[in-house]
Parts: structure tokens; C-alpha cells; sequence
């Protein structure tokens, strides 16, 4: 019942009454919605600066790399299993791309272009790696994922040799210097990118076979499903969601390096969490990822516009983790946890 | 020595005990039967602790009393021998027998495990089982862990002053006959020791084990008959207030298969250790019944027919085409359907919508290049809603609040909608109340008349003789007996038992 809590591919039915709405099942799946704006409306009141365009727009910006690493990784969490990879795949397709990028003339109006579909294609890859080692190798995800974070690592380093590279093509940053309506393009791109994962949850066979495989992993393979390829699957899907995420960091910046992924792991899990998703499968999904996403940088970017210093963040978010995952959890349901 | 008195129980929106009155006296065994959601397991959890009751009185020796958890219970001797298995399967037998109550062999924070051996066989002396203390409890057999169970709660004896209720839910439904005869034997031993409160969907066996019988239904005590003089038509007719008719098991709409069609061809399989040397055919429209004990064969029989096990040994043919590769998928593309006994791991996935769980293997036929066609998943779920009267009020709603018939019911749309026409149902009414069992021996009947061939694992054997056209009767992995079985001309449960022991 938690699932279809947090799922907010049925539409809410408008015609039962108030009282219906206020179930404990409608609470949690519109809670993290209501943190946000809570959030919102507490830093607007704290510092007016808060509640401007510019700000907001810092904020979209900020969240676009770690909305395309949480959508991937949303993915793997609605099948039950976890991804820590994120920051070792992100350096690697960051530094690949710049690499190719620069290789092929170093501008998208040339061939650079195609350095965009040849990271995409190494995020797949590093996905599919990481997938075959956790199915094939039968090496419990988070293992086989958090090694494969660490091979990505060295990579990346083997690649630069410790070097940043620098991507300045005009036309490539415009991607953050360029703005539609008071947001910068990088911001709509993303959202594109979360428009074909909100496809593919709701209305791939695909998607379906995640909630399936989170839901009940042992039926789904009583029901026939390929249950390793689905999860592979999934890997190569979040692949390509953290090359995205990947380049636009590097858009964001304008440099690749080693350490583009740096803190994209914690902030990426802690948004899928907070966005209600389960950590155990079958619940939530990537809409709830971008609200999670938002909370984590809106509370972020409010402590900063009202002076806090950065640990004090990262401590709040870490609390903040806890939180959601208690009021997440259906304790009636769950008598021991391991 | 345990009473409650006018004791209520409320839930949001439902009324689960309605004015309880219930005692059981010194070495007393009292039945408690009713149908599912009449309140039984309501009523046990207040009893040993679980839940807390609202109104009334629960009084031992006189005394009013509220248990505020299930060891506060067990310290005024309530103790709970649990339907489902629960000990902890990697630990030994005395370690299970002594969770939660080690302090009293620790010495300076040391367990001396001597001492606990030896305490675990006396319990187990109680319950008459030879087994060593230290045995893995996962290598015990269903049945020895049932009286492991028993011998776990029968420690209350040395912990408790004053007298012991324990209470049995469904403990037969995992055993084969001669195990039940031996518990029953063992608790019309232990009576001396310990009154009994006995909770079972198998009528005769209550009937046979109990002193009196209190007979629930919505919620309340309709009835309390005496052991001596009920019998199992005139408690059922109070359980459910009707008649259970001769046409029970649908025997009137069984129509002879088509033996000309095969569907299924098993030649000479082999699973060393589970089965050996199996032959067996299927044909369309007809219902081949396995009827064994536990452990005898016919799930991992069952397994292999869907592909989830491959056999070391001899062939299967679905649909004249050998199959070469066992796997879930294979099985399911030549049209098998598994209906399982476990409902809640393999049957269906709950959080999951009921269209969504109906069009789970099927996805294929729903999809466009991996698009899903949401609106005529919907359509199909709507029309098998309709047509097998599942009680839900949408196609979107959770499966995991529909009851558990309700559920069966989505399984078997499942498989049928998909066009499987080898359905093999292990178990299928095992918890349903008796107006779910009818719809589902409805459908059997349905089913074979739109000539889809089923292989059944019953729940009881009654059921296997009166759905069957043919029954095998397994043994230790072997088929010992074929009977035909039409309409007026069934094999007797005497029949059977002769072979399956």
C-alpha cells in the first residue's frame, strides 16, 4: 500500500471527499511535496533575496547534474537494489567527452557534436558493466557498484593524468549562458531528459518490469520476466542518465576532471530519498526524485543566502536523510530492519 | 482459569469483536473455527497478547488482566504455537527453544551450552521428539518443527505459576495424516499440563480433537457446540449460514476431458532427491489431481512442468514440441500459468495495481516496441473483473488490499487472460473462506470447459477426489496409484491414504 502511496502515476481522485484526502496514504504521498514549499515559504520569510528569479534560477541550476544522477539512480532503487557508481561513472563520461570534444575540434557547431552521443554511449557502457558484474558475477549491488564508483575513478585519473580539462566552446556553455525566461538551457534540457524518464517509468513495459522486480522479485520471475536483463537494464538506463548529468556538470563549470562527480553520490541518494522513494523498491518513482532534488538544493541554497556556514549543510542534510526515511518507512508493516 | 468477558475490538471502520465471551476450564481443549474475517485470528491476538482489547475483560483465575505484548501473556501462561514457522531457521533447535530466555544458562555472561542442551531435550521429552538440541532447525522436517514449536511453548511450564493456555493456529495444515495423529495424541497427553484452545479450517479434525467448540462469525460467538455431539455440516452451516450442498466441488459441471488433445507429455523425469521416474499426460479439459504428503514430490513435480527446475533425467513435451530450455520465461511462452502456493511471494506482486499484476507476464501483448498500452491493460482488467466477480472496487486498486480470494482470483485472470491453457495450481484455496473456495472451484470447472488442461496440488484431499478426473497418488517421489475419477464413480480418502502411506 506504500507503493501506490508514493506513486504518482494515478491520478488523484478529486471526487471523494476531504476526508478521504487526509488518509495517511495521501499524507505520505504528498508529503515531500509540502516540505518543499514549507521549505520555500520558511527561507522567503527568513531572507527576502530568497524569493527572486535569480535565485531560483541558481538553484535550477545547481540541481540539474544531481536531477539526471537521482533519475538514473531511481531507477535502480525501484528495483530494490542500490547504485553508488554515480561518481565514478559521471568522471569517466565527463572526462571522455571533453576528451572527444576536444579531439573532434572542440566545437559543437563542428563535429564536437558527436562527442554528446559518445558520452552517452560510454555512460551505457559503464552501466552495462557495472549491471553484468552485479547479475552476472551475482555480487550484491551495492559491492559491485561502490568498486565499480572506484575503477571509474582511476580511469578518469589514468585518462587526465590528474589534469583538468578545460571545454570552452561558446556555443557548448551556452547551455548555462544562455537563457529562456529567466532559466538557462541546461535547465530545460534536463527537464526534457526528466520528461523521457517519467516515459519510460509509466509507460514502458520496461518501467513496469522495475516496479515488478521491487515489488516482488520472485514473482516476477513466476511470471516469466527476465529478471537479470531487467536489472542490466536498468544499469545501462542509469548510465546514460549520469553521462547526461555528467555533461551537464561540465557545461556548468566549463572543466572536466576527476572530481566532477565529487559529492554527487550523497547529494543524488539523499534526493531519492527525501523524495519519498523507497529504499527497499516497488514505491516512488522519478517525480518524486525531482521534488527530493529540489528540497536538497533549495535548503542548501537557503542556508547559504542566510549565512550558514557549509558543514552545517552537509549536517542538515544528513539529518534530513533520517528523517525522511522515518516517515517514509510503514513501521506497522516492517517489525525488524536489517 | 481463562475467561473473557463481553471483549471488543475496534478498528478504524471495522468492527472485528463484538461482545466476546469465552472460557476454557483446567485441561480443557476448546475449537475455534469461523470463516476468514470472522475474527478468529482477531480474537488469538488478544488472547496471547498482540493486541489490545477495547472493551471487556480478559481474567485468569479471576483476575482482570491486560496483556500489553505477547511476553506479558506468556509470563501469566499464554503461549501461541504459530500457523507460519517461526523459528529462526539458521539457529539450532535449543537456541530457538530458549529465544529471548538464555539468562538462565548464562554464567558470567558465558553460555554454557551443556546446560541448555540438556534443558532442550527435557522439552523436547515433552513432545515426544528425539532429535539432538543441536540440530539446525532449516534440516528439521515441517512436522518436527511444529512440535519444536510446541515444545518451545510447553517452557512456560517451569517459568509460570499456575496454568498454561496454548493456543494451536492451523497446526495441521502443514502435516500429513499420521503426523496429525501423532500431535493429536501428544495434546490429549499434555492436557494434564496445559489447556489447549485449537484453531483450524479442517472441521473434522476440530470436532475430533475438541472439547467444546466456539463457532465465530462477523465478529462474535454465534455458537458454542459441544466435541461430543457436533458434526461437520450443522458447524458449517453456522460459519457461513447456509448449506454446503453435495454440489460443493461442482462434481454435476465435470464433463469428460478430451483425450484425444494432449497438452502435456512427461516422460520418465528424474530430480534426484525429489522425484524419480514421473510419466504423466495431460489433456485438454481435464483435471489431473497429485495427491501426496508434504514432501512428497508434487511441488517440485509442479516446478519443473513451468520450467522454474530442470530435471536430471527424461523429457517434457507441451503441446507435442519437447522442451529443451527449463526457465519461468519458456513456460510461460507455451502457454503454462503457475499459480503458487504462496500468494504473497509468487502469486502476486501487492502495491501493484490489479490491471497491472493481471498484464505482469503478458506485458508482450500490452506493449508496442516496449510502450505500454495503458488503456487496453485497463480494458482487460475491467472485463476479467467482471467476468470472475473480483470484489474490487477499481482496476487501479492495490492488489494488496483485495481479500485473499479476491487475490486468487487476479492470479488465475492473470494466467487465463493471457491464453495459458496449462494451468497448474499448487494449493489454491489454502486460506480462502468457504464462499472464495466455491468461486474458485467454479472457475476450475470453467476453465476446463474452455478446454485449458489443469494439474492440481490440493489443499485436502475431499478437494483433490471431487475436482479430479484422474488422481496419481505420490510417494517418496514416485507415483504409486492412477485412479480415474468420474462423477459418481470417485475413489474413497481411504483409497488414497492406502497409498500415499
Amino acid at each position: 500500500m506504500l507503493a501506490m502511496a508514493t506513486r504518482f502515476a494515478v491520478p488523484c481522485p478529486w471526487e471523494k471527499s476531504v476526508e478521504n484526502l487526509l488518509t495517511r496514504d495521501n499524507l505520505q504521498k504528498w508529503a515531500p511535496l509540502l516540505v518543499l514549499f514549507a521549505l520555500v515559504l520558511f527561507f522567503s520569510i527568513a531572507n527576502p533575496n530568497f524569493l527572486s528569479m535569480r535565485n531560483f534560477a541558481r538553484i535550477s541550476i545547481l540541481s540539474t547534474p544531481a536531477l539526471m544522477i537521482g533519475v538514473g539512480v531511481t531507477f535502480i532503487i525501484l528495483m530494490g537494489s542500490i547504485d553508488l557508481s554515480m561518481e565514478g561513472a559521471v568522471a569517466v563520461c565527463a572526462v571522455l567527452f571533453a576528451t572527444m570534444f576536444t579531439a573532434l575540434g572542440g566545437s559543437l557547431a563542428g563535429w564536437g557534436w558527436l562527442a554528446i552521443p559518445g558520452a552517452l554511449f560510454v555512460g551505457a557502457l559503464f552501466g552495462l558493466i557495472n549491471g553484468l558484474v552485479h547479475v552476472g558475477l551475482k555480487i550484491p549491488s551495492f559491492m559491485a557498484s561502490l568498486s565499480m564508483g572506484f575503477v571509474g575513478i582511476g580511469l578518469s585519473l589514468l585518462i587526465t593524468g590528474g589534469d583538468r580539462i578545460r571545454v570552452e566552446d561558446p556555443l557548448f556553455r551556452s547551455l548555462l549562458t544562455y537563457r529562456l525566461g529567466g532559466f538557462p538551457v541546461m535547465v530545460y534540457v534536463a527537464l526534457a531528459a526528466l520528461l523521457i524518464a517519467g516515459f519510460i517509468q509509466g509507460q514502458t513495459k520496461i518501467g513496469r518490469n522495475f516496479y515488478a522486480v521491487g515489488g516482488g522479485e520472485d514473482l516476477a520471475h513466476a511470471s516469466g520476466l527476465n529478471v537479470p536483463r531487467v536489472r542490466i537494464i536498468g544499469f545501462v538506463i542509469a548510465g546514460i542518465f549520469y553521462a547526461l548529468g555528467a555533461m551537464l556538470a561540465v557545461a556548468q563549470i566549463g572543466i572536466a576532471e576527476t572530481v566532477t562527480g565529487r559529492n554527487l553520490m550523497f547529494v543524488s541518494i539523499t534526493s531519492v530519498v527525501v523524495g519519498g522513494t523507497a529504499l527497499w523498491g516497488g514505491a516512488g518513482g522519478v517525480w518524486n526524485t525531482l521534488v527530493g532534488v529540489l528540497i536538497v538544493n533549495v535548503i542548501g541554497n537557503g542556508m547559504v543566502v542566510m549565512g550558514l556556514p557549509s558543514y552545517v549543510q552537509d549536517g542538515v542534510l544528513g539529518l534530513l536523510v533520517i528523517i525522511a526515511v522515518y516517515l517514509s518507512t510503514d513501521r506497522r508493516s516492517l517489525s525488524f530492519v536489517k | 482459569m481463562f475467561e473473557l468477558q463481553k471483549v471488543e475490538k475496534k478498528f478504524p471502520g471495522v468492527h472485528a469483536l463484538k461482545g466476546i465471551d469465552f472460557t476454557i476450564k483446567r485441561g480443557e481443549i476448546v475449537g475455534l473455527v469461523g470463516e476468514n474475517g470472522a475474527g478468529k485470528s482477531t480474537l488469538m491476538k488478544v488472547i496471547y497478547g498482540a493486541y489490545q482489547h477495547d472493551g471487556g475483560q480478559v481474567l485468569v483465575d479471576g483476575r482482570a488482566v491486560r496483556f500489553h505484548n505477547p511476553r506479558q501473556a506468556m509470563d501469566m501462561g499464554v503461549g501461541m504455537v504459530f500457523q507460519e514457522q517461526s523459528l529462526i531457521p539458521n539457529l539450532t533447535v535449543m537456541e530457538n527453544i530458549f529465544l529471548g530466555f538464555e539468562q538462565q544458562f548464562v554464567h558470567l555472561g558465558v553460555v554454557n551450552w551443556k546446560k541448555m542442551a540438556t534443558a532442550a531435550r527435557q522439552q523436547l521429552d515433552k513432545v515426544k521428539l528425539s532429535i539432538d538440541p543441536a540440530t539446525v532447525t532449516s534440516k528439521l522436517s515441517f512436522a518436527q518443527r511444529q512440535l519444536v514449536e510446541l515444545a518451545k511453548v510447553l517452557t512456560l511450564e517451569e517459568r509460570v505459576q499456575g496454568d498454561l493456555v496454548i493456543l494451536l493456529d492451523e497446526p495441521t495444515s502443514v502435516l500429513a495424516k499420521e503426523e496429525i495423529e501423532l500431535l493429536f495424541s501428544l495434546v490429549r497427553d499434555l492436557r494434564k499440563r496445559a489447556s489447549f484452545i485449537f484453531v483450524s479450517h479442517r472441521l473434522d479434525e476440530v470436532i475430533e480433537l475438541s472439547d467444546r467448540i466456539y463457532v465465530m462469525k462477523d465478529g462474535a460467538v454465534v455458537d458454542v457446540v459441544d466435541g461430543k455431539d457436533a458434526d461437520v455440516a450443522s458447524i458449517q452451516h453456522k460459519m457461513v449460514g447456509r448449506n454446503i450442498s453435495k454440489e460443493y466441488y461442482r462434481e454435476e459441471k465435470q464433463k469428460p476431458f478430451d483425450a484425444a488433445k494432449p497438452l502435456l507429455e512427461v516422460d520418465g523425469i528424474s530430480l534426484a532427491g525429489r522425484y524419480n521416474d514421473i510419466s504423466l499426460k495431460l489433456h485438454a479439459g481435464e483435471v489431473l489431481c497429485l495427491v501426496g504428503v508434504e514432501g512428497s514430490g508434487r511441488e517440485a513435480i509442479l516446478r519443473t512442468i513451468f520450467g522454474l527446475q530442470k530435471p536430471h533425467l527424461g523429457q517434457v513435451t507441451l503441446k507435442g514440441r519437447r522442451v529443451e530450455t527449463f526457465s519461468a520465461a519458456h513456460g510461460v511462452e507455451c502457454g503454462v500459468g503457475y499459480v503458487p502456493r504462496e500468494r504473497k511471494i509468487e502469486g502476486m506482486v501487492g502495491g501493484m495495481t490489479v490491471y497491472e499484476n493481471i498484464t505482469l507476464s503478458q506485458m508482450r501483448n500490452y506493449s508496442n516496441a516496449g510502450v505500454l498500452e495503458i488503456a487496453r491493460e485497463r480494458g482487460l482488467a475491467r472485463d476479467w473483473i467482471k467476468k470472475l466477480s473480483i470484489k474490487a472496487s477499481s482496476e487501479n486498486v492495490d492488489c494488496a488490499n483485495l481479500s485473499g480470494g479476491n487475490q486468487q482470483k487476479v492470479v488465475l485472470a492473470k494466467w487465463r487472460s493471457g491464453g495459458s491453457d496449462i494451468i497448474l495450481l499448487d494449493h489454491p484455496t489454502r486460506g480462502l473462506d468457504i464462499g472464495a473456495k466455491e468461486d474458485v472451484y467454479d472457475m476450475v470447472r470453467d476453465m476446463c470447459g474452455a478446454g485449458v488442461g489443469i494439474i492440481l496440488v490440493a489443499d485436502t484431499l475431499e478437494e483433490a477426489i471431487g475436482l479430479s478426473h484422474t488422481i496419481a497418488v505420490i510417494r517418496d517421489g514416485e507415483i504409486r496409484k492412477w485412479y480415474d475419477c468420474p462423477p459418481g464413480g470417485k475413489p474413497s480418502l481411504y483409497d488414497l491414504i492406502h497409498y500415499m502411506t
